[in-house]
């Protein structure tokens, strides 16, 4: 009897539209957040994260929208990250219906931000995104520096610094994305998730590189965080999240089933 | 027949929104209210007294605005169920903040889960307590109605509850310590949870309340 490991599918959300696609068998649009959030909760999801890719202002008064749609619907936790710059823009999402928000890059523009915010609302809704490179080279003790800008912009800062800092700062959660990674279906960054992991007291959600189950369960057991997060094996039917949970139980990991 | 209303009590502490729309998910003929009025408050049939945060800013709310009279004279009334925070004001004080009183309906304290927290396989726990843990239900009573024994709920706390008196927990969850995780007494249900963010099981739980007429 213990807590569970979570599997969070995510959501990439532009102008009120889920992108990258998803592909469920029986669903009649593809595209909508909300459809697809029910879906991932029909499942037995652990959480839900939705990010919100969205630029415009226009586009973003959609994905408060939005927010408030799945939040009436889905009972499971539900993390909104994206373009959160200002206490107000935690204010609406949290008021939407969202229990967590993801602060990334004005964390580092300014990291008070984070204190700010955790004493506002409370460390329990503040989680801080880290995207983070490997910048060590062969031969080298192994060292990540965040990147923003989607991985193209170095800050120099150290990423298992950055993060023990913002948990100091009231982050009560880490959402830890391998720019590396992202996209390769080569698996998560285990070194980069396991270092992070002992170097903080809070919850790490590892991100960034699934592309089978076993990844899932590489993660929990080499890099030793306590929820995976995935988006591309779950979206087009590769896998089910169901069967992600069943694999990672019969590897002896505790889940919800 | 009449909608029979159920209130949330609105102190500004938080987000409120999830429990109302779970509430109004699983009660067809149910009213969901969420307001600090106190006459509203004492009017409903029955009450959610939830909390979010530390519990220093959510005591002085509480004690600001004058709920905890309204709290008070609910749990003498009528079916109340306390949410996380809600549940750990009802005790007599909290660890957290370097201590703060609460309100003292439930003998006992509100502990910090301690640093490091070590689990039963000498590992290290990360706090907050955060996801799905079991529920074990250690007696019978109208709120468990259709949950299953140890379903998992949706936690996130970095303090726990621990009573004096044992007669009055409903439920514990391990978590390198055991957590009084449900608590009961007369028409008043605790819940450290978050029934609302519990999928079906939570909002079992939910839909429990609402037809629950306060016995146990």
């Amino acid at each position: 009897m213990a807590l569970a490991k979570r599997i969070i599918p995510c959501l990439d959300v532009e102008n009120g539209r889920v992108v990258k696609g998803v592909n469920f068998v029986d669903i009649r649009d593809a595209g909508d957040p909300v459809e697809i959030a029910k879906r991932y909760n029909e499942q037995g999801a652990d959480e839900i994260t939705f990010l919100d890719i969205t630029a415009t202002h226009e586009g973003r008064d959609t994905t408060v929208h939005t927010v408030e749609k799945i939040a009436a619907e889905v009972f499971i936790p539900l993390t909104v990250g994206g373009g959160i710059r200002t206490v107000d823009d935690i204010r609406t999402m949290l008021n939407a219906g969202a229990d967590k928000v993801a602060i990334n890059s004005a964390a580092i523009h300014n990291p008070d931000f984070v204190k700010e915010a955790a004493e506002r609302f409370g460390s329990q809704c503040i989680v801080v995104a880290i995207d983070a490179k490997q910048v060590s080279t062969e031969g080298e003790p192994l060292r990540w520096e965040i990147f923003t800008h989607g991985g193209r912009k170095p800050t120099g800062i150290n990423a298992v610094e950055w993060a023990v800092k913002m948990v100091a700062n009231g982050a009560g959660e880490i959402l830890l994305t391998s720019m590396d990674g992202d996209g390769t279906k080569k698996g998560y960054d285990l070194p980069l998730n396991k270092a992070i992991s002992d170097a903080v007291s809070v919850p790490v959600i590892a991100s960034g590189g699934v592309g089978e189950l076993q990844h899932l369960v590489d993660g929990v057991k080499q890099g030793g965080v306590d929820a995976v997060l995935a988006a591309s094996i779950f979206h087009f039917g590769e896998h089910t999240v169901p069967e992600a949970k069943q694999f990672m139980a019969q590897q002896g990991i505790e889940v919800r089933l | 027949m009449a909608k029979s209303t159920v209130a949330v009590i609105d102190y500004g502490m938080g987000n409120l929104h999830s429990v109302a729309s779970a509430l109004q998910h699983v009660g067809d003929n149910v009213n969901v209210i969420v307001t600090g009025d106190a006459e509203k408050i004492i009017a409903a049939d029955r009450v959610i007294f939830p909390g979010v945060g530390a519990i220093r800013d959510c005591m002085a709310e509480i004690l600001r605005l004058g709920v905890d009279q309204v709290v008070a004279e609910v749990a003498a009334t009528k079916p109340m169920l306390a949410i996380c925070v809600g549940m750990q004001a009802l005790m007599n004080s909290s660890e957290e903040n370097n201590g703060v009183n609460c309100l003292g309906l439930f003998p006992g304290e509100v502990k910090f889960f301690g640093d490091p927290l070590i689990g039963p396989d000498n590992e290290k726990l990360k706090v907050p307590h955060m996801g799905w843990n079991q529920l074990h239900q250690t007696i019978d009573h109208p709120l468990w109605s259709g949950i299953e024994q140890d379903s998992r709920f949706y936690f996130v706390h970095s303090y726990y509850v621990h009573t004096t008196d044992p007669a009055l927990v409903a439920a514990t969850t391990d978590y390198g310590v055991n957590i009084h995780a449900a608590l009961y007494r007369d028409n008043v249900f605790a819940a450290q949870c978050h029934p609302e963010k519990s999928s079906t099981a939570g909002l079992q739980l939910l839909d429990n309340f609402l037809r629950w007429d306060g016995q146990s």
